[in-house]
């Protein structure tokens, strides 16, 4: 048992490790503040221009987005790393990071909110524009505030797990919370700072569950 | 027809390979009343729904108003502010309030600052009774409530025409004359309306003329006393026959 306490919970060791970890999710926080408004900015677009009823429009669309959801993340992230640099183009860590994220993410946001977008019915559409309301003002004050409102579940929920996927910018070297853990566990010979980064991974977290469990309960309640 | 304010000729409308209008041609004056019946299918709703471009005609030529609604240099949006549409469903912003609903597009539209853009919809939601329902949400209103909140969202701008499209077909029968009550008060205040709809007695009692369609034409057309009293075609004598006796 005490061996079990020193090898997860060392006192000793989490003191040392503290302002090295207290770093990392510094880095975390901002690196979520940063990739989730690109997702999200991205997805927006991509959902806009999923309205175009153009099939020019349309299939290298579906195909941006089919592309960016079958490929793994942590395999788009390296790639950008560690690949384009032998083109000639390096964008470092930050960079490889913001871009791999708003490709990745930006794809799930969009399908969410293209989803949101379709299922507002047709008719309020024609109810808008025969008052003289364009496509654009329609889209803007009926369509996006209902399709963002269906979808906050959703939304918030890929969220959540844009957030936790931020940890594998680890390997391109990013300091973020993991990988000051990692380099903390290596200096220390301990698992001590991997056990306080999952707790403050929950701590950071657990207040994002509530509010989803929250909307699903509220969704549900507005179905009945 | 001179001093017609909607003049249709020869609209016709394909959806693929089912020809929906077979070269209609339809004429209201100013402050007519005109309501169109027939059989479901017979394209009175499409009809109805070139007026405004809803529908984009496949051949033919519609003027309302003096725009010449299919010119591709029309400013559509600007054209349609001033024919009102009231749909079957309603179709109101769930997530607006009443006074959202009808103010939204004096704001958008027109450009009015809020107060007066919501001063203009209160005064919209009195004509159709309903000035104490302001506040509140579709979801809260009855079918009949919302279906006069769609008619004062398109009165409040004031249009030079007014097209419903079976304004209640979708309401329960107790429901069904407060909004008639509200058409028929439109009509006195010498607003020019064409409607779709099955209440026969109230075409009977108010309107100017009845136009019966059936397969995508006009077969018959004509004072009400006349199209319901003596029809001279063969299908709309079986139409009305059968409505009746319902």
């Amino acid at each position: 048992m005490d061996d079990l306490l020193l090898a997860f919970f060392n006192l000793d060791i989490l003191r040392q490790a503290w302002p090295i970890l207290l770093n990392g999710l510094i880095q975390t926080i901002l690196l979520s503040l940063l990739v989730v408004p690109l997702g999200v900015l991205m997805g927006i677009t991509l959902a806009l221009l999923s309205t175009v009823r153009n099939r020019w429009a349309r299939y290298p669309l579906i195909a941006f987005t089919d592309f960016f959801r079958a490929i793994p993340p942590l395999v788009l992230l390296i790639f950008l790393y560690a690949g384009l640099p032998f083109a000639g183009w390096e964008i470092g860590a930050w960079g490889a990071v913001a871009i791999g994220f708003m490709l990745n993410t930006g794809a799930y946001y969009g399908e969410i909110l293209r989803a949101g977008i379709e299922s507002i019915p047709a008719g309020q559409l024609e109810a808008a524009r025969s008052t003289g309301l364009t496509r654009l003002q329609t889209l803007r004050h009926i369509v996006l505030p209902q399709a963002i409102r269906n979808t906050l579940p959703d939304l918030t929920s890929n969220t959540l797990e844009v957030v936790k996927l931020t940890s594998i910018a680890s390997v391109v070297a990013l300091p973020e919370l993991l990988f000051q853990a990692r380099q903390a566990q290596s200096v220390t010979f301990n698992a001590t700072p991997i056990m306080a980064a999952a707790i403050a991974y929950f701590i950071l977290l657990w207040p994002m569950v509530r509010l989803l469990s929250r909307l699903e309960n509220r969704q549900l309640a507005g179905r009945r | 027809m001179p001093g017609a304010i909607i003049e249709a000729r020869g609209v016709h409308k394909h959806f693929g390979a089912l020809h929906v209008l077979k070269g209609v041609d339809l004429s209201v004056a100013e402050r007519e009343f005109v309501f169109v019946i027939g059989p479901s299918g017979s394209g009175k709703s499409t009809l109805l729904r070139c007026l405004n471009r809803l529908e984009q005609p496949s051949s033919g030529s519609i003027m309302v108003d003096g725009t010449d609604m299919l010119d591709v240099k029309t400013d559509i949006n600007k054209a349609r502010q001033r024919i009102g549409m009231v749909f079957q469903s309603f179709n109101l912003y769930p997530h607006m309030t009443a006074l959202g609903n009808v103010s939204l597009a004096l704001r958008k539209v027109l450009g009015m600052p809020r107060a007066a853009a919501e001063a203009r919809a209160g005064a919209a939601l009195e004509r159709v009774h309903l000035g104490d329902r302001a506040g509140h949400f579709p979801g809260q209103l009855s079918g009949g409530q919302q279906q006069r909140v769609a008619i004062a969202r398109a009165i409040a701008l004031e249009p030079r025409v007014m097209l419903f499209d079976e304004p209640t077909s979708a309401l329960d029968p107790e429901l069904v004359g407060g909004v008639l009550q509200v058409m028929r008060e439109l009509r006195e205040s010498g607003m020019t309306m064409v409607v779709v709809s099955h209440e026969m007695a109230f075409a009977r009692a108010a309107a100017d003329r009845v136009v019966f369609m059936a397969d995508g034409e006009i077969l018959e057309q004509g004072p009400p006393a006349d199209v319901f009293g003596a029809p001279s075609h063969a299908r709309t004598r079986a139409f009305i026959g059968q409505i009746e006796r319902h």
